[in-house]
C-alpha cells in the first residue's frame, strides 16, 4: 500500500491479530481488512457498522445481489481488488458463477429477473455520472422495484463507492483467486463487522 | 423504515466523525477533501484524484502531498474524507430524485411522510 503506516503501523494486538488470522486462513491479511483495523476509531468501526446493515441487514434484496451490486459497482469504478473480492462472494451466496459473469460481462443480456437488472442499471448511471435524476427513479419504480429496495441498494453503493475509491488509492494489493475465495467464505459467514 | 433509519444513522456516524471529531488533520482541511473543494496542490490533485478517477491515483501524488509537509496519518484521513464524500454526494442526489419520484407519484397521500 502507498502509505507505510497501512502496511505496518499498528499496536501489538492488532499484529498478533493478523498473524492469527493468517495461520488460520492461509493467506496474509487483506488490504481490505488492514485499511479497517488502521486507527479504527477514525474510519473503520463506524464503515464497518454501516457496510455490515447495507451487505447484511434485513432487506428484501438477498446476500447474493447485494455482492453482485458490490461487484457491479465497482467494475463500474474498475476498481480491481474489489470486482475480484465481491465476485467470488457473490458468486459462492448464489451458488451460480455464469450468472455473475453472465451481469459483469453484459447486463442487458444477462438472464436475470427484470427488477434486478433495472437496480444494476440505475447503481451504474450513479456511480458513473455520479446523479440520476426523479426519471430515472421512476422508471425503476415502474419497472417494479420498491422504494424501500432502491434505499436499500443505495447504501450498497454507498458502501462501495467509498471503498473502491479507498482501495486505489491506497492501492491495494491485489491477491490470486485462493485469496479471494477464502476471503469470500470469511465475507459470507462473519460479514462485515 | 426502523432498519432504514439504521442505515442513515450509521451513514451520518460515519460522516460526523470523520469530519468533526478528532483527527491529525484539521478540521477545515478534512472538510475540504470532504468537498473536494478549496484546496491547494499537490493536494488538491490527489484529492481530486480520489473522488473523480481513483484508478489514476500514482505514487508520485501521494510522494507529493508527503513531500508538501502532510504526514502519512493526515494523508489517510483526508483520503478518507474525499472517498465518503463523494459516494456521500451520490447518495444524498439519489435519495433527493427518488423522494421526488415518489412525491409525484403518490401527491398529497404521503406528502408529509417523503419531506421528512
Amino acid at each position: 500500500m502507498r502509505l507505510k503506516i497501512l502496511n505496518s503501523g499498528y499496536g501489538f494486538g492488532t499484529k498478533v491479530l493478523f498473524a492469527f488470522i493468517h495461520m488460520v486462513s492461509r493467506h496474509p491479511v487483506p488490504d481490505a481488512a488492514k485499511l479497517v483495523f488502521y486507527r479504527p476509531d477514525f474510519y473503520g468501526a463506524p464503515m464497518k457498522e454501516f457496510t455490515h446493515l447495507a451487505m447484511r441487514g434485513p432487506s428484501a434484496w438477498s446476500v447474493g445481489d447485494r455482492e453482485l451490486m458490490a461487484a457491479f459497482v465497482s467494475k463500474i469504478n474498475a476498481c480491481a481488488f474489489c470486482i475480484a473480492a465481491h465476485t467470488a462472494t457473490a458468486a459462492r451466496a448464489y451458488q451460480d458463477e455464469a450468472k455473475v459473469s453472465a451481469v459483469l460481462s453484459d447486463l442487458e443480456t444477462a438472464s436475470i429477473e427484470e427488477p434486478l437488472r433495472a437496480m444494476l442499471r440505475l447503481l451504474g448511471k450513479l456511480t458513473r455520472a455520479h446523479a440520476v435524476s426523479a426519471d430515472d427513479m421512476r422508471a425503476l419504480l415502474a419497472a417494479g422495484v420498491s422504494r424501500e429496495q432502491i434505499e436499500d441498494a443505495l447504501a450498497v453503493c454507498l458502501a462501495f463507492n467509498t471503498t473502491d475509491r479507498l482501495a486505489d488509492a491506497f492501492g491495494f494489493f491485489v491477491p490470486g483467486p485462493k485469496a479471494f475465495e477464502a476471503g469470500a467464505k470469511f465475507l459470507l459467514r462473519r460479514g462485515y463487522r | 423504515m426502523l432498519v432504514e433509519d439504521k442505515k442513515r444513522t450509521a451513514h451520518k456516524a460515519v460522516v460526523t466523525r470523520v469530519l468533526e471529531g478528532d483527527g491529525r488533520a484539521s478540521r477545515v482541511a478534512r472538510r475540504a477533501a470532504f468537498d473536494n473543494a478549496g484546496l491547494t496542490e499537490p493536494l488538491r490533485t490527489l484529492i481530486d484524484k480520489v473522488a473523480r478517477q481513483p484508478t489514476r491515483v500514482t505514487n508520485e501524488d501521494v510522494a507529493a502531498v508527503k513531500a508538501s509537509g502532510e504526514s502519512e496519518d493526515q494523508i489517510f484521513e483526508l483520503v478518507v474524507c474525499a472517498a465518503i464524500g463523494q459516494a456521500t454526494r451520490q447518495y444524498e442526489t439519489a435519495l433527493e430524485a427518488l423522494a421526488e419520484a415518489m412525491t409525484g407519484e403518490k401527491r398529497s397521500e404521503h406528502a408529509s411522510e417523503d419531506s421528512q
